[in-house]
């Protein structure tokens, strides 16, 4: 008698699990990123706007009839796990297109993956070149880092009248690298000296070799190519060696933790970014409304809006396409002229890249000041 | 020279860290002649200690000397109850067994709490509790000493002094000696071998727990995995010192630090960690015994 209740059970179960995993009306996409680990907050601001942007869609009727259903994998931040994920993501859910990673050195690994499976991808923020030269499915919605070292190079030259820089690169990060060689190569090529080059180690702490270095050599800007948590440390210990110094950086800085990490000791410093939120296009102070009013009134930072912009591209390139097959999806993003976004215009140029500019901002508290625009 | 005086006082600093961990690995090998693997993960258990107690107690909005002693007190004891745990229920039961054997539960003890602390805690780095504030105590010749660099060396060296009267002024430390020179006929004269152990437990990983403060002091970031790397600079320390000698790993860890620093300065940041294991290769093919340690001969 037990036993028959147990198949009733079994088969009930199993009737279930299968409707759940009825695919016809819904759209699958994989996301992946670092949602804990040493890049937390990347992964979960970009998470967020995705979120965002898939229920704005949703709520107004989805794509075709269909509701876009997100699925997101948690890299942890770290490399090897990022094949797992990815790999599951698109053998074991079968998602149509993926949304990722910020990382650079984690999109790169994540790209030949999809390309392989013939899977559209989107980065919103990885800024290295290589990533969409593994293949012609992958994508981004972001500048690239040459042009992140040129705009510090040009501003650190034209603004801030620097003639001597030093660059402190994270060694084996792509991301660190690409920026530290472009900011270099500009900063000599703006007439500048570059003084120091000296790197640090993935998970280092300590930085006061380097900046005791630096401190001798007496740089009138630092370019630091880092992530938030690297910078906030860098910049306390700066401030703990007493040395005058302007920091510059990249969109790497974005964070609410920079501050967390950093203190005061990081105020007045620039980076480069994406979007800024002092912006008074109806587009950003939209979005930044929805995103407070979503999120416990917090600031969107620029990888949340990018993240907000991917997800938006796609969507759109899903709209488009006469029916949805990871294919079509592709061929659609590839056509993406002048879509209007919270970070700019974005048009796909034939390398998969999205051509737009960037601004430069000060940090002052957990507020980032806009300075400038540059253009390509 | 304003340079070399700034390198050679982070490198005191950093090594002063090293050195206190050091005493860890260095006290367990003396008594038990075993690397208690785990030792690592107890100093990383300890930055979590202090800071969820600061954050508990409140404490994190009035930095002074006396929250700095609460919260060492506090992640002392805590260290403390977390290393006797993993001795009782790990190391004991496999003392009469292989060393190992013993070796091998180390590694899987620390793997353990490697993973276990990334569930409780989460994988992303915390920022830790501004304990004692930070400022410029004085400038010579263009170095500048401030507050968290003397509190650092000040704090390790009073540790040390303090480990040193345990072990060669008291009681207790005598015990100490006796177990490690010959258990079983320490055991015969009367001494408390399983309570002269715990003693020995209790004082590594209160160093450790001290070392770990100081980290979340200096450098504000504290995350699961932070012992892996400090762990095993300060193993390369004790044994570049001698394994089993207390000035070994003082010696030992300040050598360390201060050769990393000059490594980057004079090299690259990428040969440092080369550097340290460089030298424990180098140690163990030419001078096993170390710096402070005596030759052995061993009876076949």
């Amino acid at each position: 008698m037990r036993s028959v209740h147990f198949l009733k059970l079994f088969f009930l179960s199993l009737l279930i699990l299968s409707s759940c995993t009825k695919k016809e009306d819904v759209i699958l996409v994989g996301e992946y990123g670092s949602l804990t680990g040493d890049d937390a907050t990347f992964g979960i601001s970009t998470n967020k706007g995705i979120k965002m942007a898939f229920d704005e869609i949703n709520s107004k009727g989805g794509i075709k009839g269909k509701k876009i259903k997100l699925i997101t994998e948690d890299d942890q931040g770290k490399n090897e796990e990022t094949a797992k994920v990815v790999t599951r993501l698109i053998t074991q859910d079968k998602v149509m297109a993926l949304l990722g990673e910020v990382a650079s050195s984690r999109s790169i690994i994540a790209a030949p993956i999809a390309q392989k499976n013939g899977i559209p991808m989107i980065s919103p923020s990885s800024t290295a070149p290589e990533v969409t030269e593994k293949g012609d499915h992958i994508f981004r919605v972001c500048f690239l880092d040459p042009f992140q070292g040129y705009v510090m190079a040009k501003f650190a030259t034209e603004n801030l009248k620097a003639k001597k820089a030093a660059v402190l690169r994270k060694n084996g990060d792509t991301y660190s690298e690409g920026l530290a060689n472009v900011f270099a190569a500009e900063f000599k090529k703006f007439g500048g000296e570059v003084v120091a080059d000296l790197s640090y180690q993935p998970k280092d702490m300590d930085f006061k070799t380097q900046l005791t270095e630096f401190k001798a050599k007496k740089p009138d800007v630092i370019f630091i190519p880092g992530y938030y948590t690297d910078v906030g440390m860098i910049a306390q210990q700066v401030k703990q060696l007493e040395i005058k110094v302007t920091l510059l950086g990249g969109d790497g800085w974005d964070s609410p933790k920079l501050h967390e990490v950093g203190k005061e000791a990081i105020n007045g410093h620039y980076f480069s970014n994406h979007y800024t939120t002092e912006s008074t296009s109806p587009i950003v102070v939209e979005f930044i409304k929805n995103f407070k009013q979503r999120y416990n009134n917090e600031v969107p930072d620029g990888l949340a809006a990018l993240g907000y912009d991917a997800a938006k591209i796609l969507a759109d390139a899903m709209t488009r396409t006469k029916d949805l097959t990871s294919k079509n999806i592709r061929d659609e993003l590839a056509k993406t002229k002048d879509f209007v976004g919270v970070t700019g215009n974005i048009t796909i140029n034939d390398q998969r890249n999205a051509v737009k500019s960037a601004v430069v901002v000060q940090v002052e508290n957990e507020k980032r000041k806009y300075v400038t625009t540059v253009a390509p | 020279m304003e340079e070399i005086i700034q390198h050679f006082i982070n490198g005191l600093s950093i090594g002063s860290i090293y050195s206190l961990i050091a005493l860890g690995y260095t006290m367990v090998y003396g008594i038990l002649q075993m690397i208690n693997f785990a030792h690592s993960e107890v100093y990383m258990m300890g930055a979590f200690f202090a800071y969820y107690s600061a954050k508990f107690l409140n404490l994190e909005k009035s930095p002074s000397y006396s929250t700095l002693i609460i919260i060492l007190v506090i992640t002392m004891i805590l260290c403390s109850l977390l290393a006797l745990t993993i001795e009782k229920f790990a190391y004991r039961p496999l003392r009469k067994q292989p060393k190992l054997n013993v070796l091998i539960t180390a590694i899987g003890v620390s793997l353990f709490l490697q993973y276990f602390a990334q569930i409780i805690f989460g994988a992303d780095p915390k920022v830790f509790p501004n304990l004692i504030n930070n400022q410029l105590l004085f400038e010579v010749g263009g170095v500048s000493i401030n507050t968290f660099d003397v509190t650092i060396l000040g704090v390790s060296l009073l540790s040390m002094l303090g480990l040193h009267f345990l072990v060669y002024h008291t009681k207790m430390g005598q015990g100490m000696r006796a177990v490690s020179h010959n258990p079983a006929v320490a055991s015969i004269l009367g001494i408390n071998v399983n309570r002269t152990i715990a003693l020995t437990f209790i004082a590594g990983s209160s160093l450790a727990g001290i070392g770990s403060v100081l980290v979340g002091i200096k450098y504000q970031k504290i995350e699961p995995l932070m012992g892996t790397m400090i762990g095993l600079k300060a193993f390369v320390a004790a044994v570049l010192g001698g394994i089993g000698s207390i000035a070994g790993a003082v010696v030992g860890g300040l050598v360390l630090g201060i050769s990393e620093v000059l490594v980057v300065v004079y090299g690259s940041s990428q040969y440092r960690d080369a550097l340290a294991f460089g030298i424990l290769i180098f140690i163990l093919l030419f001078k096993p015994a170390g710096i402070f340690g005596k030759n052995t001969i061993e009876k076949v």
